[in-house]
């Protein structure tokens, strides 16, 4: 672990990530601690451009802006956290059954990802927004079913080479369980593709809330996300520009942090990437 | 080779089969009833009952299924709730606008995706390929919906040299057609271009140092030539691939742009729909699009099969 840790840390770009990262992690945290109320509105400084009271300006209520790009953050925290947790604790039992037992529930399970993957990513998460509603959990849940096809794919692969390993096979030489195999030799080995897939599934995630909500079809007013606050930024785009300029600009930065920190881990973890 | 093609075309019908299926239901598992939607708020049960008959929404799942293939098959996808209009000739009306929209993001994907990756690969660990580099990164980040504001704040709020949104039929008038679809396009085609380049960096990378390149090289072929005629070829196949796995993007792309920009295409109709339950027209979008992913999945297959022979002869792709 601290060898890892030493050669992850002599990279610039990783590190850059990490500290991107770690910013709109306590941004999301910390950030709705300090900034009060996102829904207090200030009727005297309606599209006010930033000052030292509104540091990111206010919108077309009154609302202070930084306010709501704090809490949005942790919108935006929950649903691509969440989204793939679920999509892990859904998507990695079914790869390491479909892996190991592949003769029979192979076929079925691998037919059924590649029916989910003739969907585009947005259409299937349209989709199912539309049948459970607008609303965070739905946001959750449909962005979480729209990445159980990639993880499904991802621990399947790592167990169809794994089970083939000689540590597997003198397990079995030694009598052990398939549950055994499973837990102890198959799911750790599976541990750092999946990580490596979390870093790119999080940031897709979170594109994906600000994108749903954006459309009318996520979170919904007056809980600030900032796909949300892109939304009412439109519409007041020559009068109080400011508004569209820092949610789509935390959304680049957050996305951006999380893609540097996964190019960083995958070097790192997977020994045939590195040079 | 023909081989290939068969199975490819197989599996290609099964996932559309299941695909449908799993639309069939996926429409039947949106919250309300679409009887009572159509009737209206103050219908009577039995306006409900007669709507739900005359829809055959009364038959049970199996033969409704039947009942929705055999339709669509013969080009029948019912009729919009919101104007009555027959499904199709929407169709009809708004894909052309999304397919201009997206080749016209592909083209400028491609040019600037392709020319900046070959660019970097060559002038590697130099000003060029961190600029191409620092543009890939940022490309990848930067949300469509989020571009598009600021390109119509920066072009038609600041500068005034393009409209903010509008769209005019190419066959009504093809310049102000293109004026209006140029920022769109090219703010759909930017997370493209980022994609591609990394991808044909990479690829160009592999080919410039492998053997054949240097054999190519030592035989006296000037640089343009080693370049475009063996490096760049071999890295063609990659690109193919990487159009194809991202042709779902496209579609989700022109989705959002369509939204921002005010474009009456197939992305608009298909966000209008969900917003409106509109479940005809849902039903019918969700179906073409995945059997347009599929299709040119299946085109992708093939056509990287004949690029490569390595699959051609193995006989497959994946596993």
């Amino acid at each position: 672990m601290t060898r890892l840790w030493r050669r992850f840390k002599r990279r610039p770009m990783p590190m850059a990530g990490l500290v991107l990262v770690a910013a709109f992690l306590l941004l999301a945290l910390a950030g709705p601690l300090v900034t009060g109320d996102p829904t207090a509105q200030d009727y005297l400084a309606t599209l006010a451009p930033p000052s030292a009271a509104h540091p990111m300006g206010t919108d077309d209520l009154g609302r202070d802006a930084f306010a709501r790009i704090a809490h949005g953050a942790q919108v935006s925290l929950q649903a691509g956290v969440l989204s793939t947790l679920l999509a892990m604790a859904v998507g990695i039992p079914i790869g390491l059954v479909a892996g190991f037992y592949r003769r029979w529930l192979d076929p079925v399970v691998m037919r059924l990802v590649d029916v989910t993957l003739a969907f585009p990513f947005l259409v299937f998460a349209v989709g199912l927004a539309a049948i459970i509603g607008p609303s965070l959990k739905g946001v959750v849940l449909a962005l979480g079913f729209a990445q159980l096809p990639a993880v499904i794919r991802i621990t399947r692969g790592e167990v169809l080479a794994i089970r083939e390993m000689d540590y597997v096979a003198a397990a079995v030489a030694d009598g052990a369980g398939d549950g055994h195999i499973i837990f102890r030799y198959v799911l750790p080995n599976c541990a750092s593709p999946l990580i490596v897939q979390a870093t790119v599934a999080i940031p897709a995630a979170i594109i994906g809330e600000s994108t749903l909500s954006f459309l009318g079809l996520g979170v919904q007013p007056p809980t600030p996300s900032w796909g949300v606050m892109l939304t009412t930024a439109q519409q007041y785009l020559s009068d109080a520009p400011w508004l569209a300029v820092w949610p789509g600009l935390m959304i680049a930065l957050a996305t951006l942090g999380f893609n540097l920190l996964g190019d960083g881990l995958r070097d790192v973890l997977d020994p045939r990437s590195a040079r | 080779m023909l081989w290939f093609i068969l199975r490819r075309c197989g599996s290609a019908v099964i996932v559309l089969f299941l695909g449908s299926v799993l639309i069939f239901l996926g429409i039947r598992a949106l919250p309300g009833d679409p009887a009572t939607v159509m009737a209206g708020e103050e219908a009577s049960p039995a306006v409900v009952a007669a709507i739900r008959h005359e829809f055959g929404l009364d038959k049970p799942l199996p033969a409704q299924y039947v009942d929705y293939v055999a339709q669509t098959l013969t080009g029948n996808l019912g009729r919009s709730t919101q104007d009555q209009l027959p499904v199709i000739d929407i169709i009809a009306e708004r894909l052309p606008v999304t397919l201009e929209l997206s080749a016209l993001a592909m083209l400028i994907a491609i040019v600037i995706g392709v020319g900046a990756g070959i660019v970097a690969a060559v002038r590697r660990g130099r000003l060029a390929d961190y600029v191409a580099t620092g543009f890939g990164l940022a490309g990848l980040s930067v949300p469509h919906f989020w571009l598009g504001l600021l390109g119509i704040l920066l072009f038609a709020v600041t500068w005034r040299v393009l409209p903010a949104s509008g769209y005019v039929p190419f066959t009504q008038d093809p310049a102000q057609n293109l004026q209006r679809m140029i920022l769109p396009a090219l703010v759909l085609g930017t997370g493209f271009a980022a994609i591609l380049m990394r991808q044909t960096r990479a690829a160009m990378l592999g080919a410039l140092s492998a053997d054949y390149v240097r054999t190519a090289r030592s035989k006296g072929l000037s640089e343009v030539k080693v370049v475009g005629a063996h490096a760049l070829r071999n890295s063609l196949t990659t690109v193919v691939t990487v159009l194809g796995l991202q042709l779902g993007a496209l579609i989700s792309g022109a989705v959002v742009t369509e939204q921002i920009f005010v474009i009456p295409g197939f992305g608009k109709l298909t966000v209008d729909a969900v917003l409106t339950r509109n479940y005809p027209v849902i039903q019918a979008v969700v179906l073409i699009t995945v059997i347009g992913y599929v299709l040119v999945n299946l085109l992708v297959d093939i056509a990287y099969a004949f690029l490569n022979p390595r699959i051609r002869l193995s006989g497959g792709a994946h596993d």
